[in-house]
């Protein structure tokens, strides 16, 4: 039997979402941003809302986010996306609008943004990606780098007397009144993602219903900011991760 | 409803007129000398009646990024500030230069660097018109003398920053903020709907809305070739603007000696002061930018022509002196008259500093 | 006509809210008008003052350094503008609280006593309308008292025009304080 002979509808068990532009991702195999990417095409495609959609990019990997998706796009500022995504979804409120962030970006220099557009319970989805390194300018140590790890800016690994500690920002954008569902995910296995999916389609309804700001964060790899082969830095997510970031919904409204 | 005459601070007249004007959100932080514009608007409650969109922001970098996003999807949208909060918002601003949205910002100058002072300056001219962040762009600065201006300018600057897709800023200072003067409010006008908005801005993030191609509001790229094209996009742009747009009042100019040049209220004192010389009988001319950028060259090159001198005041320490000496190349003497730390000359003031500086000389 | 007026006193006087229904009432009689305030943080106790212009004609600096009329409300408001009167002008002072006078002759100096009627009209608030009215009889030109209502009107919320009576009788009562 011929190659050609196989590839036919009828025996088709996988496709890439409609969503997913034809182009090849910048992201480095093994990378968690192109499993949520992917399960975002999925989630806006299946609700039907691919018209109304506008995500907002931030600075990091996920900066060219833009060239992935195929719904409209806004490339803000870095940590300034929750701010742009406020002004979006107040002035088109028929819109559904997400913010696409990395650790850098919500926990960093973000902070004030992230907090108040949560606070204020702006009907936005925060997608939250959480590799605890800043894997676009080369490994440097992000807020959310764990206590020990290696990065380039922490060459002997975090020390809390001179780094501070982890920074929690989704246990504290649980605390908020502005947000209705906060939860933390990862896209490791089949049944993570999901899980995932799950949640950013809940998410999504949110938005879409004016309940609030919903958080989906992702627990994720950078095997290349973490110097380690794709398989190994699952393990070590799960490993080390999880411990400090548990999975699992911390508030459902 | 019709025009209204009222009495009111330019910074009331400001929120007044962008209800009016059929503007769709305004996001900002308060700072002395123009927290009015957001109380007014707070008070007047637009989303009750035309819709429009206001906002108290967790600081001015959270605001001018609400204005980033409220402009990429088509809205007429603004913020204001004073100068320390200026600075913050430069990022924002650099932003929305760079993809190409319209917007427009308030400035009511105070006096600085750092903290500085509540009272009024103007030295943030060179922010304002030099570009203000970081790469090579440049907004329409337009510079009221008086409440109606104020008003007026709200309309201009948003009509100017569509037609161009660049953001305009309105550079005024605290004078013109805090003083109370007649206004004309012009009638309300109509927000554009959706439909208005997608028709005139095919670019803006609305939506794909119709299966349309996806639109990008970007100011990101990494193809060095693809970079250097959309600058000469945006330095054809500034041609065009600076070929068709610049703005001037004369008063007296044509008898006259010498020249006052002065921007803003100060050129409201420049006029007092050109009453009192005139009555001593020196035959001194006005010349008033109103948009700095672009800046009036030819106006001030042909203002300058056969005249001995030009004293040029400002609220700062020698700022839009500069572009003057370049717009008529040295020809005739130009001298500086300014006033640092919040301190307003009077009018007398400056008639002692234009005999001192130019006809003395 | 041209008035050039600058109001100085006391933060809580009522100093600029004096100004602006001077402004106002202007602008109902057809006038151009500036109201121009020293600001900041100064609300209560500091020092405070406002030029207000009137005028037939488009005006030009609202900043001046020479005024037709100064109202001075304390002494160091009437120190720091008492020389500023243009020759022929009139500087009118409150008595109480003002004891040391400038020496000059080329001016018209009022006092008015706004402290002691205001007592009588038995409402504390009504201080700025008492030294408006005695300021409206001294001006040169003449605001027809109709003009001051609606510029009464204009300025004071809708909540307190309740005030207005009591407002008109306190400026009335100022104009009757200017020596006839």
């Amino acid at each position: 039997m011929e190659i050609k002979d196989i590839i036919k509808e009828e025996n088709k068990v996988y496709s890439k979402p409609e969503l997913l532009d034809n182009v090849h991702m910048h992201y480095c195999p093994g990378c968690s941003h192109g499993v949520v990417h992917k399960l975002i095409a999925e989630v806006v495609a299946e609700m039907g809302i691919t018209d109304k959609t506008v995500g907002v990019s931030p600075v990091g990997c996920a900066v060219f986010a833009y060239n992935y998706i195929d719904v409209d796009w806004i490339e803000a500022a870095h940590g300034r996306a929750p701010a742009v995504a406020t002004a979006v979804s107040r002035l088109w409120e028929e819109n559904v609008v997400f913010t696409y962030q990395g650790d850098g970006d919500m926990a960093a220099i973000g902070t004030a943004e992230t907090i108040h557009a949560a606070n204020r319970g702006e009907n936005i989805v925060m997608v939250f990606i959480n590799n605890a390194i800043y894997g676009m300018t080369g490994g440097q140590m992000a807020p959310t780098t764990l206590v020990g790890q290696k990065t380039s800016t922490t060459p002997y690994g975090r020390r809390i007397d001179l780094n501070g500690h982890p920074l929690e920002i989704t246990d504290i954008l649980a605390t908020l009144s502005g947000t209705c569902y906060v939860t933390r995910q990862s896209v490791h296995t089949p049944g993570a993602a999901r899980k995932t999916k799950a949640a950013l389609k809940k998410a999504f309804e949110n938005a879409i219903a004016k309940r609030g700001t919903s958080v989906v964060e992702v627990v994720s790899t950078c095997n290349s900011g973490w110097k380690m082969s794709p398989v190994k830095a699952n393990e070590w997510m799960v490993e080390n991760m999880f411990d400090k970031y548990p999975l699992g919904d911390l508030k459902v409204e | 409803m019709k025009e209204e005459v009222m009495l009111m601070k330019g910074n009331e007249a400001v929120a007044h007129a962008a209800i009016r004007y059929g503007c769709d959100g305004y996001f900002g932080y308060p700072i002395t000398p123009q927290s009015e514009v957001l109380e007014t608007l707070e008070s007047l409650m637009p989303w009750e009646t035309t819709g429009m969109v206001v906002l108290q922001a967790e600081s001015e970098v959270a605001a001018i990024n609400m204005v980033y996003g409220g402009a990429s999807t088509g809205k007429a949208v603004m913020t204001s500030s004073s100068s320390p909060g200026i600075s913050l918002k430069q990022e924002g601003i650099s932003y929305m230069a760079g993809a190409m949205l319209p917007a427009l910002i308030l400035n009511v100058m105070r006096g600085g660097p750092g903290l500085g002072t509540i009272q009024p300056s103007q030295a943030d001219y060179f922010q304002a018109t030099k570009g203000g962040g970081h790469g090579d762009y440049h907004l329409i600065v337009l510079a009221p003398a008086s409440v109606q201006e104020m008003v007026d300018f709200v309309a201009l600057g948003f009509d100017l920053s569509f037609k161009y897709r660049t953001p305009a800023m309105i550079l005024a200072d605290g004078i013109v903020g805090q003083m109370m003067e007649k206004v004309v409010l012009p009638p309300f006008r109509p927000r554009r709907t959706a439909e208005e908005i997608r028709k005139q801005c095919p670019w803006a993030t609305t939506g794909r809305f119709g299966h349309r191609k996806r639109n990008v509001i970007t100011s990101l790229e990494l193809e060095p070739s693809k970079m250097e094209e959309v600058n000469h996009r945006l330095q054809e742009c500034y041609r065009e603007i600076e070929k068709s747009e610049p703005r001037w009042e004369e008063i007296n100019t044509a008898d006259a000696e010498y020249l006052l040049i002065a921007f803003g209220s100060i050129a409201r004192i420049c006029a007092k002061a050109m009453e009192i010389a005139r009555e001593k009988g020196i035959k001194v001319g006005l010349l008033r930018p109103i948009t700095l950028w672009p800046f009036p060259k030819e106006g001030v090159r042909k203002g300058a022509e056969g005249k001995k001198g030009i004293l040029c005041v400002e609220l700062n320490a020698g700022q839009m002196i500069e572009d003057i000496r370049l717009a008529i190349h040295d020809s005739i003497p130009v001298e500086h008259y300014g006033r640092l730390g919040g301190i307003i000359p009077s009018p007398t003031e400056v008639v002692e500093a234009l005999e001192k500086k130019i006809i003395e000389k | 006509m041209k008035q050039e007026i600058i109001i100085a006193g006391f933060g809580g006087q009522g100093v600029l809210m004096m100004g602006k229904i001077l402004a106002y009432s202007g602008l109902m009689d057809d006038k151009e008008v500036t109201w121009m305030p020293s600001y900041g943080p100064e609300q209560r106790g500091g020092t405070a003052n406002v030029t207000v212009i009137l005028s037939d004609d488009r005006i030009s600096s609202p900043v001046l350094d020479a005024y037709d009329i100064v109202v001075a409300l304390n002494q160091q408001s009437l120190d720091k503008f008492s020389q500023r009167v243009k020759p022929g002008g009139v500087l009118i002072y409150d008595t109480s609280g003002i004891h040391n006078l400038p020496e000059r002759d080329d001016i018209k100096i009022i006092p008015i006593d706004a402290m002691e009627a205001t007592f009588r009209i038995g409402h504390p608030k009504a201080y700025n309308m008492v030294v408006l009215g005695a300021l409206l009889e001294a001006m040169d030109y003449k605001l027809p008292h109709e003009n001051v209502l609606k510029g009464l009107q204009k300025s004071l919320p809708e909540r307190h025009h309740h005030l207005i009576p009591l407002n008109s009788d306190a400026i009335e009562m100022g104009r009757n304080l200017l020596p006839k």
